[in-house]
């Protein structure tokens, strides 16, 4: 079993430096530049490129929305890569501007929207998989991918909610469920080789964090206002102050949701593809062979951030949701 | 004139290259307190270790997430493009 999992570690992180590799060697007949190559893998964009070559790029749909054209959709192809104005709109590093300058709303499906349809994709595929497993073997001992994901789902019931929400967790047991897998999975998708950056997106983890604000507004009681308004037990001078810090503070518990996660997965593609960029700043073996397993250690370590992260989200938005439906005590 | 706009610039990237450098000092004292306490709490009772590693992972990832805070900073004030003088 344990030299199973090596192995494919191996592979997995062999597969992933060559696929940088590949990508690295068109820059570096000129000069290589680093932090270019950097920003291109952790940012969102409008098509897919998995290697070089001519069927390296997968184009994908740009949809665009304005009042004098209506809806205009087209594959990114068009643009080829920039160099081509198609229907009046052209590329301008990595952004679709209008050549006469009007405004227009982008519904395109760019790189971290077809990573995201990939993942509930797949979400659903594993956990109606699973579900089925339920009905099929009712009463009866949890077999493949049901015994893989019965112990996580009970970590999270009774590590995470029944602790912080209390006494009517089974009403917000779905959301915190599928929060967590959600991260985790895209997570872990977003480590693979070729796979987009998904939860390193603010935008992203901006909307975890909205929904995890709205539901906390939702299930908020009035203790929870009173505690925010008028704090019972403090000098009415010091209310003053405590007020609007409180106020501020329904804010920034979100946004520090936000931030966390963002950062977290987003530093860590970060320091894995400058170590791995070594390799080229210095162009010799020695190094090759020494980023490489240092990039092997530090994707290991990658892999328990990102189940961390899913559940520190996950633990910190019930334990918000929690202490806004706490009873008065 | 020139010089000073250029000077200028260059300072904000060695800022960014010392600021880098303290969070990694403060996250490194940070996870060491988290360690040594961990230690020791499992030191005075090995039966509890599994959980005090558990709650020791999660810590450190929180601090982790600052030292990060860090890195990003720098990685972004090292892509600014100079200003055009």
């Amino acid at each position: 079993m344990l030299r199973k999992i090596i192995v494919l570690l191996l592979i997995f992180v062999g597969f992933s430096g060559t696929s940088m590799a590949f990508s690295g060697e068109e820059g570096e007949s000129e000069s290589f530049n680093t932090g270019e190559m950097i920003m291109e893998h952790i940012s969102d964009a409008h098509e897919w490129h998995l290697w070089n070559g001519h069927y390296g790029t997968l184009p994908l749909p740009v949809i665009l929305y304005s009042q004098q054209n209506g809806i205009v959709a087209f594959l990114s192809s068009k643009f080829e890569h920039g160099h081509a104005s198609y229907q009046g709109y052209k590329m301008e590093e990595g952004h679709i501007v209008a050549e006469d300058g009007h405004s227009f709303i982008d519904f395109s499906i760019t790189k971290n929207v077809a990573q995201l349809m990939f993942n509930v994709v797949l979400m659903f595929v594993v956990f109606f998989t699973a579900a089925k497993g339920y009905k099929k073997r009712e009463g009866r001992a949890p077999k493949g991918l049901q015994s893989l994901l019965e112990p996580i789902i009970i970590f999270v019931r009774d590590e995470i909610v029944k602790p912080n929400i209390g006494k009517n967790y089974n009403k917000y047991l779905p959301y915190f469920l599928t929060l967590f897998f959600f991260i985790w999975f895209g997570n872990l998708i977003g480590l693979m080789p070729g796979a987009a950056n998904l939860t390193g997106n603010i935008a992203i983890t901006c909307v975890l964090a909205v929904i995890t604000l709205v539901l906390t507004m939702f299930s908020s009681n009035k203790h929870y206002w009173k505690h925010i308004f008028w704090p019972p037990g403090v000098p009415v001078p010091i209310k003053f102050i405590i007020v609007p810090i409180e106020i501020i503070g329904i804010l920034t518990k979100p946004f520090s949701l936000m931030i966390r996660l963002f950062v977290a997965i987003t530093a860590g593609h970060i320091v894995l593809l400058s170590l791995m960029f070594m390799t080229f700043i210095f162009a010799s073996w020695g190094v090759g062979i020494g980023s490489s397993l240092v990039v092997l250690f530090i994707n290991i370590i990658e892999i328990l951030v990102a189940t961390i992260q899913a559940y520190v989200f996950t633990l910190f938005s019930s334990m918000y949701i929690g202490m806004a439906m706490e009873e008065h005590h | 004139m020139l010089l000073t706009l250029l000077l200028d610039f260059y300072y904000g990237i060695v800022g960014a290259g010392i600021g880098a450098g303290l969070v990694a000092i403060g996250a490194g004292i940070g996870i060491g307190k988290i360690g040594a306490s961990a230690m020791e709490a499992m030191a005075r009772q090995p039966e509890a270790s599994g959980k005090v590693q558990t709650a020791m992972l999660i810590i450190a990832a929180l601090i982790e997430v600052i030292a990060l805070f860090g890195v990003v900073i720098c990685f972004l004030i090292s892509q600014q493009t100079p200003p055009a003088v």
